[in-house]
């Protein structure tokens, strides 16, 4: 299906034009900031509304990648421009076009220096996100994928706090490792399929002795991006430095990214190479889930918390995908779009507050309720989101995820749930240390509820996790079809390889 | 008329949770106390048109999940059970709305209050209206958030906002085995709905599933699973710590979600799962177990404390194991009948025990009570009617439902069960005890409190009264007038599809026929416990003093609930705070970052300083190193022409 307009290309640099303007603006300080303010503002939300002509185009019942564009690159090796999306891709592209006008607000008073060329950071990181998502040709997703982390890596370093230098750099060493070999592994296919072109790519079959190679090398890239336990230790710094709403895109969209590559290449191009190494996966995921938990309730940094937090939720992502089940996969993606506006969403609830204080030491708060009740109130739902509280998003992805994993191995399952309440017990005390008890200290008695823009930046987070809680419906049935075809696929290539090795064990 | 039910409470707490700042206390209060009162007339309406009717039926609203072959709505399925719950829950849930205008008049949050209750009623509504598990499971942990807010009402507190997370993290223990058990029914029957699972599960008897490594019978280990969750919220032995806690929250809140509703929910629960846990006789088995160990444990703890609040905390823990101990022998009804009266009773005597404390200037501790009875003639009654109900005295609720509960547990003739029956008969007597003491210690001998508290203790205003007054009728006649239809003759009829006992296990019917010491045996028992008490506190008051120092070991174990919490603190929260530090500062500080990015950083910096050493500068240097880099090649191209 061709659309006359390339609606996706049009979303995925809109913001790159947008970018240049702001570039080109000249003049006073002042002018210059609060132009590149606006406009970055309002190409990004009109990029947002480009964007929901995606979903309005889009069709559930087919699995089929949608709207393409192709275009030859260089075709005498085979590589292309080849743009599309389906169930599963097409809200990640919405995600990240939501949240970056929400980054733009969240950063509208609270970062004063370099204005435009932090405008221009977010804009060019908008434009390599969607353009991520929507990339259906392997060396146009690798330069995407790896392109995406240069304005995040320059976000941290330039506008991020004390000891900014030393976790940009830890964040660009982790990610680097993992993308040499996935850039091998790409090379590898190509010189086995021909072609980069994912849907050709689908249909090749890799040799199985050869799949595992390239799964490993994938994931090596895709585990430092979810982040999975161990090498999960870059985020927590990488957090802590960045500004808030450097946080926000890289919990929100930069943490999917890992997510989605393995269900986008890893399930379907090494079928037999996922099976083989799903156990792993699971023990990844319940030792993430079950080790950054403890962690989490130890920390005295609420930035730190809600990034470990982070690693938590998304070893229910990780685990979901490798159940390779309809609820388990669906639950994975659900789960990573509702971490996406909930971790995003606290970390605004932490910009709120260290805006004010300057500080993220949990203890220097208390007592927030007494002088900010609608803080306390916006806090609350985000908390009980993340604690995975049924009629909140968080509920739906979690449920569903374990309700996958228990398909696949109950040990799994029992283990991941313990989850659920290590996560409750580290959300509810972060919010009894800020928000509950006596309000003793006077600097925070000073500290004033939320204004007119924050309370917009919230409102549209608070309406999508409680309708995705309350009829998830919405977004199950544009995926369901993607994923049932993934799995289907992914179902006749086991068994084709099973029945492979049996007659080779009887020609024996 | 069931959407009606359900909702109106939820747009009470709306209105008076986001705009009770706008409109004000008053109207706040008005507003939740009218929508609630008209929940109750309908849920009336519904409970003659559905049970007395006999007209079950369920109301789809809309999807909620649906992936896969997991299929959920939302819906408001009323059948003879839920009618009950609906009863209850709208009854007792009005009563304390209204109660509370009274009771929470000088505090500075009202519309919050009002909205947090109301709240919890919509939750627990949409918990007993559920078709299926998972919405079940949404009512089950919405009940635990306001449960949550209402004992962290007085945020100011440091105990009350640790209780209140207590209550919400033992509750989710309890929970993660509900959503294994919800997984497990997925599993076998996929599907998570009521009347799918109920039509299935006679044709899973004796099917195996793998949990854990282990082969395992499926219905019985689902049910266990289940009946986890139902431990949790409906406090049984080992996750009953967080209910006396619960105390913290402001008194109306006790009664409503810790005595007459929330803590039910687990009862219901497995009462409404009947047509599963019939088939899983050893499940049964487990739950009778938990129930007359809670019942008899609570008991003995109840004994010996000393704030009012907690002894009738400790006591609903004690009659909640009497309900579950009759759903372990299959007398499903009975235990629905017991949590009906229960409702009226325990509510009744912790909105009693709220207006003593109203009147004694926010006192809880018995020891400084004494002496007032004269002075709050009407609380004092109530609190009579109260304790004869709970105690069972003839005629009143409770003798009505704790006897039929004793008499099944002897009736069903299981091992299990004699056993369930006499734990029981030894809790009848000590409940009677404990009440007489709380009566005795909190209304005679002299004032223990100074002349300041004496001189303000005043009997409440008609707004807390009157609904005591409704609930006292409850108290009362709730027995007598129910007992026919629940556990009588008319229950087949009452009941309908919504209760399964299989055949050749109606322990009821068996219960009429015990022999004549069974059914006075529980009598006896609490005129004993009454006279003991009396004896003890009233006649020789010093006595109880004198055997608490002989006893000094027993009364110290039992005045610090087992050592329960203080064991859970050393096995649990202690080496899990250790271990999040430790694997914090040690793991990824020490052992990930020290091998990984730090590590790497630090070797690489030291290679470049080394190998930056090698550039000096002097020319004779890279003239040396040129040369034994030509030798090396010409010997290396030699050598390999030589080969």
């Amino acid at each position: 299906m061709t659309s006359s307009w390339p609606l996706l290309s049009l979303v995925t640099f809109l913001p790159l034009v947008g970018a240049l303007f702001i570039l080109v603006t000249r003049g006073e300080p002042d002018v210059v900031a609060r132009n590149a303010r606006n406009m970055a503002l309002w190409t990004s939300l009109i990029t947002f509304f480009l964007s929901l002509m995606i979903w309005a185009q889009f069709d559930n019942s087919t699995a089929e990648f949608q709207l393409v564009e192709k275009v030859e690159w260089m075709p005498e090796f085979g590589i292309g421009y080849h743009m599309g999306v389906d169930g599963i891709s097409m809200f990640f592209v919405l995600l990240s076009t939501l949240l970056t006008p929400i980054c733009v607000l969240a950063s509208w008073e609270s970062v004063k220096h370099r204005v435009k060329e932090y405008m221009i950071a977010f804009l060019v990181l908008e434009t390599m996100m969607v353009g991520m998502f929507c990339a259906l040709d392997l060396v146009l997703f690798y330069v995407f994928f790896e392109a995406v982390l240069i304005p995040m890596f320059i976000i941290i370093g330039i506008w991020g706090g004390a000891r900014r230098v030393y976790a940009a750099f830890k964040f660009f060493l982790y990610t680097l490792l993992g993308s040499v070999l996935m850039l091998l592994a790409i090379l590898a296919m190509y010189f086995d399929a021909g072609t980069t072109d994912l849907p050709t790519l689908m249909q090749h079959g890799f040799d199985a002795g050869m799949q595992y190679w390239l799964w490993l090398a994938f994931f090596a890239s895709f585990a430092v991006k979810v982040p999975m336990w161990p090498v999960h230790t870059w985020l927590p710094d990488a957090h802590v430095e960045a500004p808030t709403a450097g946080s926000v895109i890289l919990a929100g969209v930069l943490l999917k990214m890992g997510g989605y590559g393995f269900i986008r290449f890893s399930v379907p191009l090494m079928p037999e190479a996922t099976e083989f190494f799903a156990p792993l996966v699971f023990a990844l995921s319940i030792i993430a889930i079950i080790y950054t938990s403890l962690v989490a309730l130890a920390q005295e940094d609420m930035k730190k918390l809600i990034a470990y937090s982070s690693v938590a939720h998304m070893g229910f992502v990780t685990m979901g995908i490798f159940t390779l089940t309809m609820q388990g996969m669906q639950g994975a993606i659900f789960q990573m779009l509702s971490h996406g506006i909930v971790s995003g969403a606290l970390f605004l609830c932490v910009g709120v507050v260290y805006d004010r204080l300057h500080t993220r030491e949990i203890s220097r708060y208390g007592g927030l309720v007494n002088n900010m009740p609608r803080y306390a109130l916006v806090f609350m739902v985000f908390m009980l989101a993340s604690v995975g509280l049924p009629g909140t998003s968080g509920f739906v992805g979690e449920f569903l995820s374990l309700m996958g994993a228990f398909q696949a191995n109950t040990w799994v399952a029992f283990l991941a749930s313990t989850g659920v309440v290590l996560g409750a017990a580290y959300m509810l005390y972060l919010y009894r240390r800020m928000i509950f008890g006596t309000l003793d200290k006077d600097d925070v008695k000073a500290m004033l509820d939320l204004n007119w823009r924050e309370k917009a930046i919230f409102a549209p987070l608070i309406v999508l996790v409680l309708w995705m809680g309350i009829y998830p419906a919405t977004f199950l049935d544009v995926m369901a079809v993607s994923v049932e075809n993934l799995l289907d696929n992914y179902q006749t290539a086991i068994a084709a390889g099973q029945s492979a090795a049996s007659t080779a064990i009887a020609a024996r | 008329m069931f959407a009606g039910i359900v909702f109106l409470p939820l747009l009470g707490a709306i209105v008076a949770g986001f705009f009770g700042r706008i409109i004000g206390d008053r109207a706040a209060q008005i507003v939740t106390c009218a929508l609630m009162l008209v929940s109750m007339l309908l849920s009336i309406l519904a409970f003659v048109d559905v049970a007395l009717g006999g007209n079950p039926r369920t109301v789809e609203l809309f999807t909620w999940i649906q992936s896969g072959a997991l299929d959920v709505s939302w819906a408001l399925k009323v059948d003879t059970l839920t009618a009950v719950m609906l009863i209850v829950v709208t009854v007792v849930s009005s009563m304390v709305h209204v109660y509370s205008v009274g009771y929470m008049s000088h505090d500075p949050a009202i519309p919050r209050f009002m909205a947090y209750l109301s709240l919890f009623t919509f939750f627990m509504l949409m918990l007993v209206t559920a078709d299926n598990l998972i919405q079940m499971f949404f009512g089950w942990e919405g009940v635990g958030l306001a449960s949550y807010l209402l004992i962290g009402f007085w945020f100011q507190k440091p105990t009350a906002n640790a209780a209140a997370i207590k209550a919400f993290l033992v509750n989710r223990v309890g929970d993660f085995g509900f959503m294994l058990g919800i997984f497990g029914c997925f599993l076998l029957f996929d599907t998570v709905n009521f009347d799918q699972l109920f039509q299935a599960a006679p044709e899973a008897v004796g099917q195996k599933i793998n949990f854990l490594g282990m082969q395992l019978d499926a219905l019985t280990t689902v049910c266990l699973l289940l009946f986890v969750g139902a431990m949790g919220k409906s406090a049984q032995f080992l996750l009953h710590t967080w209910l006396p806690d619960a105390m913290e929250g402001p008194t109306p809140v006790s009664a409503l979600i810790h005595a007459a509703t929330m803590v039910t929910a687990g009862v219901f629960m497995v009462a409404r799962l009947s047509p599963m846990f019939e088939y899983a006789p050893q499940a049964l088995m487990v739950v009778t177990f938990f129930g007359a160990i809670t019942a008899i444990f609570a008991a003995t703890v109840g004994m010996v404390q000393n704030d009012i609040k907690r002894v009738i905390a400790y006591s609903t823990c004690s009659q909640l194991g009497y309900m579950f101990f009759a759903i372990g022998v299959s007398a499903y009804s009975a235990a629905i009948f017991h949590l009906m009266t229960h409702a009226f009773f325990k509510a009744l005597l912790f909105l009693g025990a709220g207006s003593v404390i109203h009147a004694m200037s926010d006192e809880q501790d018995i020891r400084k009570m004494g002496g007032i009875w004269k002075l709050i003639p009407l609380t004092y009654g109530l609190m009579w009617i109260g304790s004869l109900a709970l105690a069972g005295v003839p005629f009143f609720a409770g003798f009505y439902s704790k006897d039929i509960i004793l008499e099944s547990a002897f009736a069903s003739g299981s091992q299990i069960g004699h056993f369930a029956f006499w734990l029981g008969i030894l809790a009848a007597f000590l409940t009677a005890f404990y009440s007489w003491r709380l009566l005795i210690l909190t209304f005679h001998g002299k004032p223990r409190a100074d002349h300041h508290v004496m001189e303000h203790v005043h009997e409440s205003p008609k707004v807390m009264t009157i609904p005591l007054i409704v609930l006292a009728l409850g108290a009362i006649f709730a027995g007598f007038v129910g007992y026919e239809a629940f556990v009588g003759d008319g229950r087949a009829e009452f009941w309908g599809a919504s209760i399964l006992v299989l055949e050749g296990k109606d322990v009821i019917e068996a219960a009429h026929h015990v022999p004549l010491w069974v059914k006075l045996l529980p009598i006896v028992v609490g005129a004993a416990g009454i006279a003991t008490a009396y004896f003890v506190y009233m006649l020789r008051p010093g006595t109880a003093d004198a055997i608490a120092e002989q006893w000094r070991p027993v009364y110290l174990f039992l005045l610090n609930k087992w050592y329960i919490d203080e064991l859970y603190d050393f096995l649990f929260v202690r080496p899990v705070r250790w271990l999040g530090r430790f694997l914090w500062k040690e793991g990824d500080g020490r052992v990930i970052d020290g091998f990984g990015p730090d590590g790497v950083a630090f070797t690489t910096r030291l290679i470049s300083q080394r190998t930056a050493l090698l550039q000096s500068g002097y020319l004779y240097h890279y003239a040396f190193a040129m040369m034994v880099g030509v030798v090396v090649l010409v010997t290396w191209y030699v050598f390999s022409r030589m080969a």
